[in-house]
């Protein structure tokens, strides 16, 4: 007997990532679920973000890493909520994990929730957490042939932020050959250019996210 | 290698449409799955093999369809296979592509008894 089915595969955790976001967008939170290769500069990149924003944004931040609590001590230390997430052995978050989280926070005293997903191209970017959107962070040493050989990640993201800008001369790749690459996999990305090292570029990063988090005019 | 996460998920929809049907043994199940899923064939069978070794669901076939990357221009509403993911229309190179296949990662059909 042959029964027809036509259902997604990644239903159940569509369904998750869904109620997720509902009760986000009850809170008024701005939720960002953030990815890359291990290595291209997330936590870096969420420690500048939150000392340069956390007079005037309320930031709270999951860590999914598939083992230590490095990252999320690296985040404590800032003195704003973090969770660690260990997913032992599991290459991604998904919407699960994130909603078991959510008794370690107070969505009422947040404006921006950053998941930091497990270090990979691949995988994180097949699977919703309840995000408002992906943001995603391609490391200039990584080199410009990413997009066309990871292009799922590239097409689900709204953010691209080419980081470590600052060793470009060092290198054969050139920041615009990667942002021309990127954009060919998808023309929607907003592209920032930056150096977490230097801080080259992150500015711009800073008022896109005061805005995103809606609290450039509230304060 | 999310196939796993991928190969339990599916286990799961079939017991639940087994169950609805009151079916006792799976023969098949057909996928399709898109270029752009982040899915390696190979990886998922390799998986769907291990989970169902040792249940009954054991010696089911795992079928997959490929689905072609295609897309839709919103400028001058050609319609083509994408190719090497470059999201540009081939006619008028236009950037705005609407994806209309290629993403799927879903259950068709499945033979049981």
């Amino acid at each position: 007997m042959k029964i027809s089915v036509v259902k997604n595969i990644l239903e159940a955790n569509d369904r998750i990532a869904r109620e997720n976001r509902a009760i986000f967008d009850e809170k008024g939170l701005l939720v960002i679920n953030l990815m890359s290769s291990p290595g291209a500069g997330k936590t870096s990149l969420l420690e500048k973000t939150i000392d340069a924003l956390k007079d005037d944004v309320r930031i709270g931040v999951i860590e999914g890493d598939i083992q230590s609590s490095h990252d999320a001590r690296r985040i404590a230390e800032k003195g704003i909520p973090v969770v660690q997430i260990n997913t032992g052995g599991a290459c991604h978050l998904d919407g699960n994990m994130i909603r078991d989280t959510f008794d370690e926070f107070d969505f009422d005293h947040l404006d921006l929730l950053v998941v930091e997903n497990v270090g990979n191209l691949v995988c994180p970017a097949e699977f919703k957490v309840g995000e408002d959107f992906k943001a995603m962070i391609l490391s200039v040493p990584e080199g410009d042939d990413k997009p066309a050989k990871y292009p799922l990640m590239f097409r689900e993201s709204k953010v691209l932020l080419i980081n470590k800008i600052d060793l470009a001369p060092y290198l054969d790749c050139s920041v615009a050959a990667m942002k021309k690459a990127a954009l060919k996999v998808n023309p929607d990305l907003t592209v920032f250019e930056v150096s977490c090292k230097t801080g080259e570029g992150l500015d711009a990063w800073f008022d896109w996210i005061r805005q995103a988090a809606g609290t450039t005019d509230a304060g | 290698m999310h196939e796993m996460s991928i190969a339990q998920s599916l286990i799961d929809i079939i017991r639940e449409e087994m169950a609805r049907h009151n079916a006792c043994r799976l023969r098949s199940v057909r996928l399709r799955i898109g270029r752009l899923s982040a899915i390696v064939p190979e990886s998922l069978s390799f998986c769907f093999e291990i989970i169902t070794t040792g249940t009954d669901l054991e010696g089911a076939k795992l079928l997959m369809d490929l689905v072609p990357l295609r897309g839709r221009c919103r400028q001058c509403g050609r319609e083509f296979e994408i190719e090497e993911y470059a999201f540009e229309c081939p006619l008028c190179g236009g950037p705005d592509i609407e994806t209309t296949a290629g993403r799927e990662l879903s259950i068709v059909d499945m033979e049981v008894d």
